[in-house]
């Protein structure tokens, strides 16, 4: 008995211990002092928030993903170029148009290169621009809404890669071509590419309000342009791109590209491009492309074609352009935040190139050219030439800066991040990446002012970081404190798609302006029920509109009838709810498309063409309260020819 | 020595206890807090002739519990602001007839003759803080039980629209 006794206590203590062991996680698992303290560091206790937003890239998802750091918890993922069946986006018919082109409806995208909006050169918290790489567009993401407002499609482009970087005063968000093609396009063949495809730098102006327009394109040579980055504080009024395949080879370029020992960073002072075209320089020329835009008080997208594109020939604009030889292929292209320094990464190099502004100003003056390319002055390497990073890793591809005179360079072949000295260029850190790191992001990191605390790294190759799941897998992110004289690997943390890159900015910097709902009048859509005595159906032909409403937890109309088969119903659910995080869903049996997800105060619309006479039923897909299972509705279907009225209630009213 | 462990675990067993319950949050909804007032709802049913809203407590106590919300106290004119109630009467339909009806229990209760059951602040707190309410408020809660646990929206109203609301319902109960 005393034995038994015995084991029952020491089976409740246990119990207990585990108890309330899960309520302290944070001293649970101790391998160590260091260990202890690093979990700390990314350690954000239940109910509190991350110290950065940040936003990377979805990649071939097509969509832009919203973490917080240190946590590296993901919070939202933001439809862009993709259709999104989780809300909707790109079923809708308010938002269809958004994914509108040229070439017609396109459901997906692939997004590379987040940047947000700045003002005096540091990130200002109002939008997110990103680049489509394969139908050339660029995206403006509303950081109010954390929805995409604009998306405007980049005419005579292909590859747009070079994008979408943005001046220091968000006056322009750039977009370059890294496939060159014929400009404008024609049939022709192939192997006549050398002196006839063109490689167009489009200058995408940027109101007040956040509307894109395109200002001009830059007719460049038919180069390679594959990534940029504006000048700041002395060189603001420059933006700077790096070229490779100056051989202009259009087959085997994995080997026909690298034949010259270098190639070009690309100068291009749009400010005097600018005044050129103000005083009515350049030449429009026909294109077309289609400029989609989002409206919160209509709820809806609409989508125009565009029809010219002024086009400015960069050897009419005399100092606007210039080459600065870099070795090797250059893939990244970064400018510190004092903006004297421009960086190439000589992607098949050891080493990194750095110009100075400063010389290439003085280089300019003195004419100190070593040759032309299509007319355009090539200044001389050693004329602009800052400094060289001497083997740093294999294969440098991205830079990033802390504010505190130090550069981090990515190197995907030898997987490192290397932190480096500007000015003496001596190599100071080191530290792996698991595995071949693309892109590297400080928060801020392309401004004059980073937040030189936090860095993450973007992997290309997962493989045993986390628990496998078959052959595909999410690439892997890793997060970096960098406070310190050495780089600390703090955090995994996996992502989606493929993070091409990143911008992160303080947390209190947009989160007093996120948005918590629309505002019920101000709904101008043209199909909204605001109220439940405005719900109705009206038939025209064999389409019938359902004006319906939701709110905890009923839909109203709740009953439907009068439809026949061969119907097309559009139903139009506005959310009648006016308190933050109360969205609804609205799902129908058997309809083409996907569920509605509604926040509060907005209208949505799918459609739905009933193919078999019968009692339909609909629900709402979101949780939304304890009579959630409760919040459903019928739709009687009737044959063709039938004579029942339409006929709409809710509970019988 | 038998003893000496066993007095031993009893007391790392209380010890962990006590520190556990500090861990506790206060402000947690219990749902044995709802079970007891709707029994106790019950209870007095039997005992009263069936009424058009279930009363725990008398119209005298109703009408001094002024609710929780940022109304304190609220002194009313004699007379209706009859703009105040037509402004008033316009936001009830645009963001409260969903689920309310005046001549019918829909969703919530029944609203004529409101003024007469509630205080003017309680009805105000009702529709500015109607979260805090049905988890603390005694009438709020036995609401919420009595509305088949359908809670009370916040619709994100001011004061303002509030007070107009408030307006509304005494016209209402004025003329009928």
């Amino acid at each position: 008995m005393k034995n038994f006794f015995r084991i029952f206590s020491l089976a409740i203590l246990g119990i207990l211990t585990q108890a309330c062991n899960n309520s302290d996680n944070s001293q649970g698992k101790k391998s160590g002092a260091l260990a202890s303290n690093v979990a700390e560091r990314v350690y954000v206790a239940p109910g509190e928030h991350d110290e950065f937003y940040a936003f990377l890239s979805g990649g071939y998802s097509g969509n832009l993903l919203v973490y917080g750091l240190p946590s590296g918890r993901m919070f939202k993922e933001i439809p862009v170029f993709s259709q999104f069946p989780t809300n909707g986006y790109g079923y809708s018919e308010e938002t269809t148009p958004m994914l509108n082109t040229s070439h017609g409806f396109i459901p997906w995208g692939d997004a590379h290169h987040p940047d947000i909006s700045q003002t005096n050169g540091e990130t200002d918290g109002r939008w997110v621009f990103i680049n489509e790489n394969n139908t050339p567009r660029i995206a403006r993401i509303s950081l109010e809404t954390f929805e995409t407002e604009e998306i405007i499609e980049i005419p005579h482009s292909a590859g747009n890669h070079s994008s979408s970087f943005v001046t220091e005063n968000t006056e322009y968000v750039v977009a370059g071509t890294r496939f060159s093609v014929p400009y404008p396009q024609k049939d022709m063949p192939i192997e006549e590419m050398k002196g006839n495809f063109k490689g167009p730098l489009t200058f995408i102006a940027v109101d007040d309000k956040g509307g894109m327009s395109i200002d001009f394109q830059l007719k460049m040579p038919g180069f390679n342009y594959d990534l940029s980055h504006p000048g700041r504080g002395d060189s603001h009024g420059w933006f700077f791109f790096t070229t490779y395949n100056t051989e202009e080879a259009h087959t085997m370029q994995e080997v026909n590209a690298s034949q010259n020992d270098k190639d070009f960073i690309a100068a291009v002072n749009w400010k005097k491009i600018q005044e050129y075209v103000k005083n009515g320089g350049g030449k429009e020329i026909d294109a077309e492309y289609a400029h989609n835009v989002f409206d919160h008080k209509t709820h809806n997208a609409t989508s125009t074609m565009k029809k010219k594109v002024l086009t400015v020939d960069p050897r009419e604009v005399e100092g606007a352009v210039f080459f600065m030889p870099t070795p090797k292929s250059p893939h990244g292209c970064d400018v510190d935040p004092s903006g004297e320094y421009i960086i190439g990464n000589g992607k098949l190099s050891t080493d990194l190139t750095v110009h100075s502004f400063s010389k290439m100003i003085k280089a300019i003056e003195n004419e100190d050219f070593e040759g032309e390319a299509y007319d355009i002055p090539i200044l001389s390497f050693e004329s602009t030439l800052g400094g060289t990073v001497k083997e740093g890793g294999l294969g440098p591809l991205h830079t990033e800066f802390d504010g505190k005179g130090n550069a981090y360079t990515t190197f995907f072949i030898s997987s490192e991040v290397v932190k480096w000295k500007l000015g003496t260029w001596e190599v100071l850190d080191r530290q792996p990446a698991y595995y071949s790191v693309g892109h590297n992001m400080i928060p801020g990191g392309n401004s004059r002012k980073p937040d030189g605390k936090y860095m993450i790294s973007m992997n290309k190759i997962t493989k045993d970081r986390y628990l496998p799941t078959g052959p595909e897998l999410e690439h892997s992110a890793q997060l970096y404190d960098i406070s310190g004289d050495k780089m600390e690997l703090l955090l995994d943390f996996p992502t989606h798609g493929e993070p091409h890159y990143a911008a992160a900015i303080r947390a209190d910097k947009v989160k007093p302006n996120s948005r918590k709902i629309y505002r019920l009048d101000e709904n101008e859509h043209k199909y909204a029920a605001t109220s439940e005595d405005e719900t109705k159906m009206v038939r025209e032909g064999n389409e019938v509109h359902v004006y319906m409403t939701t709110v905890r937890s009923h839909f109203s109309p709740d009953n439907l009838e009068g439809i026949k088969v061969g119907d097309k119903v559009y139903f139009h659910v506005t959310n009648l709810e006016q308190d933050f995080d109360v969205p609804h869903g609205f799902a129908m049996i058997g309809a083409n498309t996907s569920e509605l997800l509604i926040m509060p105060g907005q209208t949505k619309t799918i459609t739905w063409e009933p193919k078999r006479e019968g009692i339909w039923p609909f629900y709402c897909t979101d949780f939304c309260s304890a009579l959630h299972q409760e919040m459903q509705g019928y739709v009687r279907v009737s044959s063709k020819n039938a004579k029942v009225p339409l006929k709409w209630t809710l509970d019988g009213e | 020595m038998k003893n000496v462990i066993k007095s031993v675990v009893l007391f790392a067993t209380l010890l962990i206890l006590s520190s556990c319950g500090n861990s506790e949050k206060k402000d947690n909804i219990r749902l044995e807090d709802y079970n007891e007032s709707s029994q106790q709802t019950e209870k007095q049913d039997t005992d009263k002739a069936p009424s058009s809203e279930k009363e725990e407590t008398s119209t005298e106590d109703a009408l001094s519990n002024k609710g929780i919300g940022p109304v304190k106290n609220l002194e009313l004119p004699e007379g209706i602001n009859s703009d105040m109630a037509s402004s008033g009467a316009d936001v009830f339909k645009k963001l409260c007839s969903a689920c309310h009806k005046m001549d019918k229990k829909f969703v919530g209760p029944q609203l004529a003759g409101v003024t007469e059951r509630r205080s003017p602040e309680w009805i105000m707190n009702m529709i500015l803080n109607p979260t805090e309410m049905i988890k603390k408020d005694p009438i709020a809660k036995k609401l919420l039980i009595e509305s088949n646990m359908a809670v009370m929206a916040n619709q994100g109203l001011s004061e303002e629209e509030t007070r107009s609301i408030l307006e509304y319902f005494r016209q209402y109960d004025q003329e009928n």
